[in-house]
């Protein structure tokens, strides 16, 4: 390396990326190296990227024929013990949904990105909304456990990305990667060199089987409530289902065992959240109103927080990351001091249902917004102004209703 | 074929051999050919000599489906109908593996029709084992979409008037490197017949004619389990069908063995040479760094 080489290697990390881009990125260095799709505006250009990505990293991209075929791809390609990965926007995590609930039941790790356009149905393909929160989470049919993660930059779906896959490989769960058509084609200066620090979880490994085939039972789960995924070829031998299954993985209908073995998958992320949760706290301390939002909705909050200061008003954000499980703590925690709570969002109130219920009777102002327009950053502050000053109106501050 | 002959090739093969014994008895009716199948498969599996460590078997929903859980290898019972398309990701990222697919009529040309298709089109080397018994039989016996023209099902009290699939005809013309089909009468020629699905280098299709006796053949009036396995042997073509309409989806002859074999080239294998060529480009750019990226 010659001296002008030297000094550039820094800046080597700098890029220049879209959304999308920076989430194909993320997903091979986080190791992902099976990728299914179909083609779907506004996530095309993952699978773009990945089907010449791929091969580089001696991995396989595949087009399937429809969007269940290309979960369902995904699923048996992790079975095989790879981590592996989709992509698509809102109709086709419509389609995908039963085999999601599949990948959570079996416990299969793998990798859904959303990124969502207006809806319903075939809505606006190439406008930004954010109405597919509830759908992440609730989705399929049943009861089930999901991680949803929330970027809110190029550079966050990149880092974020790489801890989706980091907590489907521990916590043997799909974990969807939810944002909005916006941040997915908005193209950003970002800096990929500091990857070791996105780890969700130690090692971001699979716990594969080990000791005698006799001794091994596929979902009898350890202290830490995940079983132990055994390779095909290893000499295990094991069935996989989505009927209830026993910890020997043959289907039951005992009520105790069922009981016992769903019981286990419902409450399996309860001793990890420390690694799932995340979220930004900007100025919640002394803030009065307290916005919460997600994706270019927080992107405009922020500006929108900047005008307010500028003026005077004590206004924060509480942006979750991890959408689901939500940080309810945290939410509860960054707005005990404040007086109202705004959540400006791209539907017609899915984060303000669940803002409302995590903060038990609390009054939530939402701004709505549902024909493909981002709400603006001046659109929010005034509304931020209207609730400092109708709240001061109501009586002194720092005196939580 | 003499009985003699039969015992004899069959003497080293002991089915218990590749069966989980922890999951008998198992649930099949009385009757049912599925079982049947099933054996010739793991007949075939064991000729071949296939490592159970090294085999995987993919199934769907329905009573096909419920097939893979007493296989001692590898076994996936996934949703209704995509067996084919966990199985192309499973094959794709773990080529070392025996990918086999046991699916049911309803789970392959109804449900999973698109994948069918699809995988005969792509050509990626998996054995796809169709158990077709012209039934919904888990469900409680509802019209599939082979049903015969005027069998009485419970959806069709009065005897079904779609026409109904050809499916050999039908993984022919879209494209499968390897096309059969047999019925359970012939576990022999079954067995034969599997065993070079089995042994083909790309998608190989392989039809099962089995008879559904609890369901199918006593609202049909069909006769015994034993009555409906001879009425294939009866003739060439499975008589079960032989009073069924001709339509441009299925004839009244349905022949059986081999009836379509290529070599197109397999999927798995063009990808991995594709993939190969765009590595080599990365690197020839990496190495080129002025030339080479935009």
């Amino acid at each position: 390396m010659n001296a002008v080489d030297t000094v550039l290697a820094p800046k080597a990390a700098m890029r220049l990326l879209s959304g999308n881009h920076a989430c194909a990125l993320g997903a091979i260095a986080a190791g992902c190296r099976f990728f299914a799709g179909y083609p779907i505006t506004p996530s095309s250009e993952i699978a773009e990227r990945l089907s010449r990505g791929l091969p580089e990293v001696d991995g396989v991209f595949v087009q399937m024929e429809d969007e269940i075929a290309s979960i369902a791809a995904v699923i048996g390609a992790s079975m095989g013990g790879v981590k592996s990965m989709t992509a698509t926007s809102g109709p086709g995590f419509s389609l995908k949904q039963e085999n999601l609930g599949y990948a959570a039941g079996a416990e299969i790790p793998c990798v859904i990105v959303n990124v969502m356009r207006g809806g319903p149905s075939t809505g606006m393909p190439t406008r930004p909304a954010q109405g597919d929160i509830m759908q992440a989470r609730w989705g399929s049919h049943g009861d089930y456990p999901i991680i949803a993660l929330a970027p809110a930059s190029v550079r966050e779906i990149y880092t974020e990305t790489i801890r989706a896959f980091n907590l489907a490989e521990t916590l043997r769960t799909p974990v969807v990667v939810l944002y909005d058509q916006v941040i997915a084609q908005l193209t950003e200066t970002v800096e990929l060199g500091d990857v070791q620090n996105v780890s969700g979880v130690a090692g971001g490994e699979r716990k594969w089987a080990s000791g005698p085939r006799e001794a091994y039972q596929p979902y009898a789960a350890d202290q830490d409530g995940i079983p132990a995924m055994s390779r095909p070829g290893a000499g295990y031998r094991v069935h996989t289902t989505g009927l209830n299954h026993a910890e020997n993985g043959f289907p039951t209908q005992h009520p105790e065992v069922v009981d016992r073995n769903l019981g286990r998958l419902l409450t399996k992320f309860d001793r990890h959240r420390d690694a799932i949760d995340s979220w930004q706290a900007l100025g919640c301390e002394d803030a009065e109103v307290v916005i919460v939002t997600i994706g270019i909705s927080a992107r405009a909050a922020m500006r929108a927080i900047e005008m307010c200061r500028l003026r005077g008003l004590r206004v924060g954000l509480f942006r979750p990351i991890t959408l689901w499980p939500f940080p309810e703590q945290a939410l509860r925690k960054a707005t005990a001091k404040a007086r109202a709570v705004l959540v400006p969002e791209m539907n017609t109130g899915q984060l303000s249902l669940e803002v409302e219920r995590v903060l038990g009777g609390r009054k939530v102002d939402a701004i709505h917004r549902f024909n493909g327009e981002p709400i603006t950053p001046a659109e929010i502050a005034e509304r931020a102004e209207s609730l400092v000053k109708s709240s001061n109106a109501a009586g002194p501050a720092g005196e939580a209703k | 074929m003499s009985a003699t002959t039969m015992l004899d090739s069959a003497a080293e093969f002991d089915v218990r051999d590749y069966l989980r014994a922890e999951m008998m008895p198992h649930f099949l009716c009385p009757g049912c050919g599925h079982g049947i199948a099933l054996r010739a498969l793991l007949w075939a599996v064991h000729e071949l000599g296939i490592d159970k460590d090294k085999l995987a078997v993919v199934s769907g929903i329905g009573c096909a489906g419920r097939l893979s859980a007493y296989i001692d290898a590898n076994t996936f019972h996934v949703t209704h109908g995509r067996p084919l398309a966990y199985a192309t990701g499973l094959a794709l990222a773990r080529p070392d593996l025996h990918v086999i697919v046991i699916t049911g009529d309803g789970d392959c040309l109804a449900i999973g029709g698109n994948h069918l298709i699809h995988a005969c089109r792509r050509n990626l080397k998996l054995t796809c084992l169709m158990l077709n018994n012209e039934v919904y039989g888990m469900t409680g016996g509802q019209v599939s979409p082979t049903t015969s023209e005027m069998r009485v099902t419970s959806t069709t009290p009065l005897g079904n008037t779609e026409p109904h699939f050809n499916a050999c005809a039908l993984a022919t013309a879209a494209g499968a490197g390897f096309v059969g089909r047999e019925v359970t009468h012939h576990v022999p020629k079954l067995k034969e017949l599997i065993k070079a699905g089995l042994e083909h280098p790309g998608f190989a299709f392989v039809e099962v004619l089995t008879d559904c006796t609890e369901i199918f053949g006593r609202k049909n009036e069909m006769g015994s389990s034993a009555e409906m396995v001879l009425r294939q042997k009866s003739d060439l073509r499975p008589s079960a069908y032989r009073d069924t309409v001709d339509t441009p989806f299925r004839s009244n002859d349905l022949p059986t063995g081999i009836l379509a074999r290529t070599d197109r080239p397999e999927y798995g294998a063009a990808y991995r040479r594709g993939a190969a060529a765009i590595k080599s480009a990365a690197a020839k750019a990496a190495a080129n760094p002025r030339k080479g990226k935009s």
